[in-house]
């Protein structure tokens, strides 16, 4: 299915919500649903700028976000949103504006500042102390004095009471390591609850969660918000936007573009906001012909250094012109089996299973098992993790192209590389592929998120492979960069090439995949055609619950029952 | 933050550094009340404004050049060796037996054999600390100062018990044959107008510069480069692009440990003609400096060994023409060290708030706000 926008054009910066009315002391109505409703603000920023050196990251930026309401911020990669928030929470000091809390203009030099001024931050990246139990986490950092007993005293019951009325439940006394993620971040929201923030910034929130987790966190937000307090939500998925905020504003390059009333805006127009342009949200893709299998996985095990069992008797056969799609919670064993595959095991990790590729064993063990056979048998890997595994950030854009091809005889004689044949055909790549800027002598690092990924890409497609395993194709990627990669993942396809996408992204596996294999716990739950699902039956084999009604069933049994 | 003009990060960064850090010398000297003038106006006259001078500093030079190259390289990996001392010891080892009991009918052959020796000696010291970094993981800055002592310990049992002449009271060798002997800068046609007298220096400078270029090559030019490149600032990608860790490991190490072992081409064979005690002299740690103000270059390390070699005799100038003791060129060596490698952020940074300025004049004023 295609969907077109045709939503309205940008209006100016800031177009809305005269402040005017935050001088109402009255009585706040929770829920506001309109932004110029006279309620008054809890956040109110004017005029914020700031730079780096030569690059605006935020430039003259106005909103206002009437309390007792959730906000959304919205925009792509590098649109200045992380820099509003950190302006927000202290870490950076704005060049130019004010920042008004309450109605009143707040100097907020330090994170201690943004706290006292009511302001709680919950990071992407949790930051907790694993071995710490909850209670500790919550008062490192807020004790009353130097014995602790009393502090945690006090926590244990403003804890349960915190718990009860927002439907935060955690044990107290549980290790935040043994915890799932949903529950370390409600640590995180009672973290800043009970520094007494009224005003909450989450970013990224659900990057984390299983669909389940995430509604329930949904289901927190409203009730604080129904209690009155002011929710800050920063995401990229125009999904959580809809489901879940009062307003939302939307970023494009450092600047506000908009700020509407969510029930009066639609996905695609949010979309066209964001990026400045129409834009596709779903690919447009024919049926698939699959051709005969070219890789088949039989019973493949992974221990870690550890000795845990991340990946458990796996089972699956990819063929030729088909994309399969691995969907799971992160963590599950989609790591693993990308890293057994593409060659990239670490010496302590103990490995068994078959794979064979075109009737040939695939050795899957030992000296034989690097990336550099991978790619000779034909296997091309664009990995998870392009900063650590994809790219050398350090490394030129030239020097990128050469990874895992630096033996290449095309890239030099003997011992040394032709590094003019390597620049020449970095320049080449980059052109086809669109890479701005198209520099090669440029660090991997100074290129956006989309444009790594499309040297990375670059790379790998152009090898020819008959394999092609791509993980998380668009984590962290712009929109607009987002079609561009996913038409030319289907483009491959239609090539015959036999492509294996892991992803965390939901929609992204549901609208690339023509099968679908789900895992958790290192299991594959099941394997599904798309056409014949739908996302909550996916959700909950993430969830690791297998759906009482028999499916099809896929090439493992399913072996856990229902554990939440 | 806006990254500094490329020419400000290798030109002024270094520069600025070395003004403050003889400026704190000059602060010391004041403080036992000597004249920070006169020490300054001692060691360049005693280094750089006589032949004989020159003849020292450039000797300096080429052992610093070595041992830099050394830590560059295994830097380059991601490995710090720490080693070089004692790798340069056995280098020294390696040169004499090689000089005293292979008949060599002619010195260049003998420079050959001698460097092959120190080099092979000097790669098999750090073989053992690179298999277990490689292997077991053990961390190989312990390691090879652990194999500091040991080297040191091998050399005197080698020197009492093994190589120092019947009737001989000091522990050293028997003088190599005549020769092995390679020549002195003033023994070479044409560079012996510049030295009219006997300088340390030798022909293994010469050696130096070309063992710059090839570590030049070897790094930028060459496919294992690139891969000691890639480990080192990537160990995943490395893992990812099919490198083998344990390979790269031991590569890196044995030409870092090799080529620790040449400097003793030229204080054992060049210059002091048997092997002495302690031959090494703390070049092999000047190395970690002269690696760490060069920037892992090799031009940098050509520039930087040689202000280490013009600070090592400029210094001893010092402990003969004045009362300053010889022990300040230790000081002034701490204190460029110290602001050129631990400090360096300090002078970017504070450069980094004068640039950005200085490039972006068109910054806005305050504009209206509400």
């Amino acid at each position: 299915m295609t969907t077109d926008v045709t939503g309205r054009k940008a209006g100016g910066p800031g177009g809305i919500n005269p402040p005017a009315s935050f001088a109402h002391a009255a009585a706040p109505t929770p829920a506001a649903p309109t932004p110029a409703a006279p309620v008054p603000a809890a956040i109110e920023l004017r005029g914020i700028s700031k730079s780096f050196g030569p690059v605006r990251a935020n430039e003259d930026i106005s909103f206002f976000v009437p309390k007792g309401t959730i906000h959304g911020i919205i925009g792509e990669n590098g649109a200045g949103k992380s820099t509003l928030m950190s302006i927000l929470y202290g870490f950076y000091r704005a060049d130019q504006g004010e920042i008004v809390i309450h109605g009143r203009p707040a100097a907020l030099p330090d994170s201690q500042a943004a706290i006292r001024a009511g302001i709680g931050m919950v990071f992407q990246h949790f930051k907790l102390v694993q071995n710490f139990t909850v209670l500790e986490n919550i008062i490192l950092g807020a004790e009353d004095g130097p014995r602790l007993a009393r502090s945690l005293a006090r926590a244990r019951k403003t804890l349960a009471d915190l718990s009860r009325e927002y439907e935060l439940e955690v044990d107290p006394d549980a290790l935040v390591e043994d915890l799932s993620v949903g529950h370390q971040q409600r640590v995180e929201i009672l973290k800043a609850l009970y520094r007494d923030a009224d005003i909450l910034i989450l970013d990224e929130p659900t990057g984390v969660l299983t669909p389940a987790e995430a509604d329930h966190l949904f289901r927190i937000l409203r009730g604080l918000r129904d209690q009155g307090k002011t929710i800050l939500l920063i995401t990229h998925k125009l999904r959580e936007i809809m489901e879940v905020t009062d307003n939302v504003s939307v970023m494009r390059r450092g600047r506000l573009i908009d700020t509407v009333a969510t029930a009066k805006t639609s996905p695609a127009a949010l979309a066209e906001l964001m990026v400045g342009r129409k834009v596709l949200l779903n690919v447009g893709k024919s049926p698939a012909t699959p051709g005969e299998t070219v890789l088949s996985v039989e019973n493949l095990s992974l221990s870690d250094e550890q000795k845990v069992e991340r990946l458990r008797s796996v089972s699956l056969t990819l063929r030729r012109g088909e994309i399969l799609g691995i969907a799971g919670v992160a963590g599950n064993g989609q790591s693993e089996l990308l890293s057994i595959l593409g060659g990239m095991t670490r010496p302590g990790e103990k490995v068994s299973g078959h794979v064979t590729m075109g009737g040939q064993p695939l050795p899957i063990t030992g000296k034989a098992a690097n990336g550099k056979a991978r790619r000779e048998a034909g296997i091309a890997h664009v990995p998870e993790d392009r900063h650590h595994h994809g790219l050398i950030l350090d490394f030129t854009a030239w020097e990128n192209v050469a990874l895992g091809y630096d033996d290449d005889p095309r890239y030099g004689r003997g011992m040394l590389l032709d590094n003019g044949a390597l620049r020449e055909d970095a320049a080449r790549k980059m052109q086809t592929w669109d890479v701005r800027p198209p520099i090669h002598t440029l660090a991997a690092k100074n290129f956006s998120g989309g444009n790594q990924q499309k040297i990375v890409l670059a790379r790998e497609i152009e090898q020819d492979p008959t394999v092609l395993l791509i993980g998380q194709p668009t984590r962290g990627v712009d929109i607009g960069a987002i079609e561009f990669i996913h038409k030319q993942i289907v483009a491959l396809r239609d090539q015959g090439k036999a492509i294996l996408l892991v992803s965390v992204e939901l929609d992204e596996i549901m609208s690339l995949s023509d099968r679908i294999a789900v895992m958790f716990d290192g299991r594959i739950m099941d394997i599904l055609d798309p056409a014949q699902t739908d996302e909550a039956a996916i959700g909950s084999l993430m969830a690791g619950i297998h759906p009482a009604e028999g499916r099809p069933a896929g090439e493992t049994p399913p072996a856990t029952s229902g554990e939440a | 933050m806006q990254p500094l003009p490329k020419w400000a990060d290798l030109v002024l960064v270094p520069l600025i550094s070395l003004a403050l850090a003889f400026f704190v010398a000059a602060l010391v000297i004041l403080a036992i009340g000597e004249s920070p003038w006169f020490a300054l106006k001692t060691m360049v006259q005693g280094s750089l404004m006589t032949a004989s001078g020159w003849g020292h500093t450039l000797y300096y030079t080429t052992s610093f050049i070595f041992t830099g190259l050394a830590v560059s390289v295994a830097f380059h990996a991601g490995l710090f060796n720490i080693g070089g001392e004692g790798q340069a010891q056995l280098g020294g080892l390696g040169v004499a037996l090689a000089c005293l009991y292979i008949p060599w009918p002619h010195w260049s052959l003998a420079l050959l054999g001698a460097t092959i020796a120190a080099a092979a000696f000097g790669a098999a010291w750090v073989a053992i600390p690179a298999w277990l970094q490689a292997k077991r993981g053990s961390h190989i800055v312990i390691t090879t100062i652990m194999f500091n002592y040991i080297a040191a310990s091998v050399l005197m049992f080698m020197l009492v018990d093994v190589l120092r002449p019947i009737g001989q009271q000091d522990p050293s060798s028997a003088r190599f044959p005549a020769e092995v002997l390679i020549p002195r800068l003033n023994q070479i046609p044409g560079l012996d107008l510049l030295f009219p007298r006997t300088v340390p220096a030798n022909i293994t400078l010469f050696l130096a510069l070309t063992a710059a270029v090839l570590v030049w090559l070897l790094l930028w030019h060459s496919r294992t480069g690139y891969h000691i490149r890639a480990f080192g600032k990537s160990p995943g990608a490395a893992r990812y692009a099919g490198i083998s860790a344990t390979r790269i490991t031991m590569i890196a190490l044995l030409i870092s440990g090799a080529l620790a072992g040449m400097m003793s081409v030229n204080n054992v064979l060049g210059d002091a003609q048997r092997l002495l005690g302690n031959s090494a002299a703390g070049a092999g740690f000047i190395g970690i400096a002269v690696a760490l103000m060069g920037r892992n270059h090799p031009v940098g390390v050509i520039l930087a060994a040689f202000l280490f070699g013009f600070i090592f005799q400029g210094g001893s100038e010092l402990g003969f023409m004045t009362a300053i003791p010889i022990e300040m060129r230790v000081v002034i060596q701490g204190l460029v060290i110290l602001f050129t490698g631990a400090l360096d952020m300090m002078v970017r940074m504070g450069l980094e708030r004068v640039f950005p300025r200085a490039a972006n004049p068109a910054k806005p004023t305050t504009a209206g706000a509400a």
